[in-house]
């Protein structure tokens, strides 16, 4: 059925879609789930550095270069993603009068200045925490000390929140379907990030992290695992004539089996059990988390795209 | 089903929009600009005879180049939809019964509707999407880098990349002719007065008067009075500097009942989104608590020791801290 014969049949359930797809794909959909472990890892990690204790540190200092490196590699595919890429600059200063470009109500203007604060603080932050394990410079453990460090934390804490969220705020700006539909995607890349976030540093850390950190982290995975839950119910009840034909055949599919069954249910089944999978078992649970967050966003952002 | 393809009645001239003097006495000089007031279209559709002429004009002005030819198997309409090639679209909507004894065609030149409350202009990150003297909503190619985020925003589906300068592209409203007081090519090509051009003002006031021709003749002739305008008033983002005559619902032609500024929803999602980075926060708050509790119930357990939980890793620390000393 063409697109003219099926809304002169029916009026669709909703005003978005009369849109055009901007053509993101698998480069967004990376950077998405990219920027989501660096924020949610720099959030992780910033609670840690201002609440934890001094055998937090070695999970800490894994956590903030786990932020710097996701946010390397994320970082650039944004650029790359522009059909004019040597022009990304526009987006940093106003072509006209050299003064900064930034719009509060630009969504993507106000993520290229969070993610630029973001990769500020998330860089002090590395340089302390391997300063303080020697392997940088001494001085530069100052940075982490006294109110610097704590301020410097903060700043991880507050720009790796908003790195997770704004993504989420790019797609609600928008009058595409599902994205403009509905103001609970940022809180749900939120979560999601803080689960993977957790999930790459539980990868990474956990034998050489202190068991007491990990389990901590295992608690913060299970706090967003299962408030991740409850958004995508609320999502699901409250747009329910779009989420059923946006999220119908393999999209349906793989959100159910993908998302909620392996990467939040099955983890926090792991996490519950850990020794049901042997010395495996937190691994593979961290996995699965980070599966679970690359598909969901892989669902929103591609099912959108198809409609 | 409705009636077949009914006589449409000859529309009321609209007034030429008013243009300065010639600067000099030269002939050929340009007529100078429009004034700086509002402008734009109004798009009666029940004049339009699908010829395609605003097409041709605005791909012939602006340089557009054409489409490979392919059909698309929707009636006469080849083009499909508006993109970064195609700024005019002529739709071709059929309503026919099954066996096609009855019916009736509808056309509709769609363009760009220069939204008062533009949501392209207000999600560009660049600031390559601007507004103009005459009210209209122009994107500068120079500074487009191609984000697309423009192309999600726009409730009527109107901007695409331009395969070509690979930046977001649209209609104009001829910023370039009307700085010369010039009309639109679309609006200047068009044999029926479907599509006209000149103030707003002018616009709705003669658009209101075509309304009511209509359905005065609809109801002499026992026919639904169903003409009416779409975004002539600010119900629709402030107002439609593109508006239209209709005679069918909305979403027949292709055009949202309502739309919104993608902007909208932004506070409640920010909110929501603090709310939880907030309630993760506490959470971890709670979290550190649980797992002191749990190392002192441990080392209560083991009878003393441990490995500095319990202590929240500050005898740890303060212990560090005194070597340090």
């Amino acid at each position: 059925m063409s697109f003219q014969t099926f809304l002169l049949q029916v009026a669709p359930p909703s005003n978005t879609w009369f849109t055009l797809s901007p053509e993101w794909g698998w480069y967004i959909v990376v950077y998405f789930f990219l920027g989501g472990i660096a924020g949610g890892a720099a959030f992780l990690s910033g609670l840690l550095d201002l609440l934890g204790n001094r055998l937090d540190r070695a999970m800490t200092r894994i956590g903030y270069l786990i932020a710097l490196v996701a946010i390397i590699l994320g970082g650039p595919l944004l650029i790359v993603d522009l059909t004019r890429p040597e022009r990304f600059w526009h987006m940093l200063w106003q072509s006209n009068s050299g003064g900064p470009m930034f719009k509060l109500y630009s969504p993507l203007s106000l993520g290229v200045w969070i993610l630029i604060g973001f990769s500020f603080f998330v860089v002090l932050a590395v340089a302390a925490s391997l300063a303080d394990a020697g392997k940088l410079p001494r001085g530069l453990a100052a940075l982490g000390e006294g109110v610097l460090g704590k301020l410097i934390a903060l700043g991880c804490i507050l720009t790796g929140s908003a790195l997770a969220g704004y993504t989420g705020l790019v797609l609600t700006g928008t009058n595409r379907p599902l994205w403009g539909d509905t103001a609970w995607i940022s809180i749900l890349f939120l979560l999601s990030g803080i689960s993977a976030g957790g999930a790459a540093m539980i990868l990474f850390g956990w034998q050489r992290g202190h068991p007491g950190t990990v389990r901590w982290l295992e608690e913060m995975e299970r706090y967003s695992s299962v408030l991740e839950l409850i958004v995508l119910a609320v999502i699901a009840a409250t747009i329910w004539s779009i989420v059923r034909i946006v999220w119908s055949g393999a999209w349906g599919a793989i959100l159910i089996v993908g998302v909620v069954l392996l990467g939040i249910l099955a983890p926090m089944l792991l996490y519950a059990r850990p020794r049901a999978l042997g010395t495996a078992t937190v691994p593979v649970a961290a996995i699965l988390v980070l599966l679970g967050s690359f598909l969901l966003r892989t669902v929103v952002i591609l099912s959108s795209e198809a409609v | 089903m409705a009636q077949t393809t009914q006589a449409t009645p000859a529309a009321t001239p609209i007034a030429e929009p008013p243009r300065p003097e010639p600067q000099s006495g030269a002939t050929l000089a340009p007529p100078g600009a429009y004034p700086s007031v509002p402008m734009g279209f109004f798009t009666d559709t029940t004049l339009c005879i699908g010829c395609k002429a605003c097409e041709v004009a605005c791909k012939s002005w602006n340089g557009l180049s054409a489409d490979l030819f392919e059909l698309s198997g929707d009636s006469y309409d080849n083009t499909r939809h508006l993109n970064g090639e195609n700024w005019r679209h002529v739709k071709f909507i059929e309503q026919f019964s099954e066996d096609r004894s009855d019916g009736r065609w509808l056309l509709m030149s769609d363009v760009c509707k220069h939204c008062v409350q533009a949501g392209c202009l207000e999600v560009c990150p660049t600031g390559a999407i601007i507004r103009t003297e005459f009210d209209t909503v122009v994107i500068q190619a120079d500074v487009c880098n191609g984000c697309r985020d423009c192309i999600a925003a726009c409730p009527f589906g109107v901007i695409e990349i331009n395969p070509l300068s690979k930046t977001a592209m649209k209609c104009t409203l001829c910023y370039d002719r009307m700085q010369s007081g010039l009309p639109p090519a679309c609006a200047q090509a068009c044999p029926t007065h479907s599509i006209q051009f000149g103030t707003i003002e002018d616009l709705q006031t003669n658009a209101a008067a075509r309304v009511e021709q209509l359905n005065t003749q609809a109801k002499a002739e026992g026919r639904a009075e169903d003409a009416y305008l779409y975004g002539a008033d600010d119900s629709i983002l402030g107002g439609l500097n593109s508006f239209y005559l209709l005679v069918d619902e909305p979403h027949v032609y292709g055009l949202p009942a309502q739309a919104k500024l993608p902007s909208k929803d932004l506070p409640a999602a920010s909110g929501i989104g603090v709310a939880g980075a907030l309630g993760m926060a506490a959470l971890g708050v709670v979290a550190f608590r649980k797992r002191r509790m749990d190392e002192f119930a441990r080392e209560g357990d083991r009878g003393e020791g441990g490995d500095g939980f319990a202590l929240g890793g500050d005898a740890a620390l303060r212990g560090e801290e005194g070597d340090r000393r």
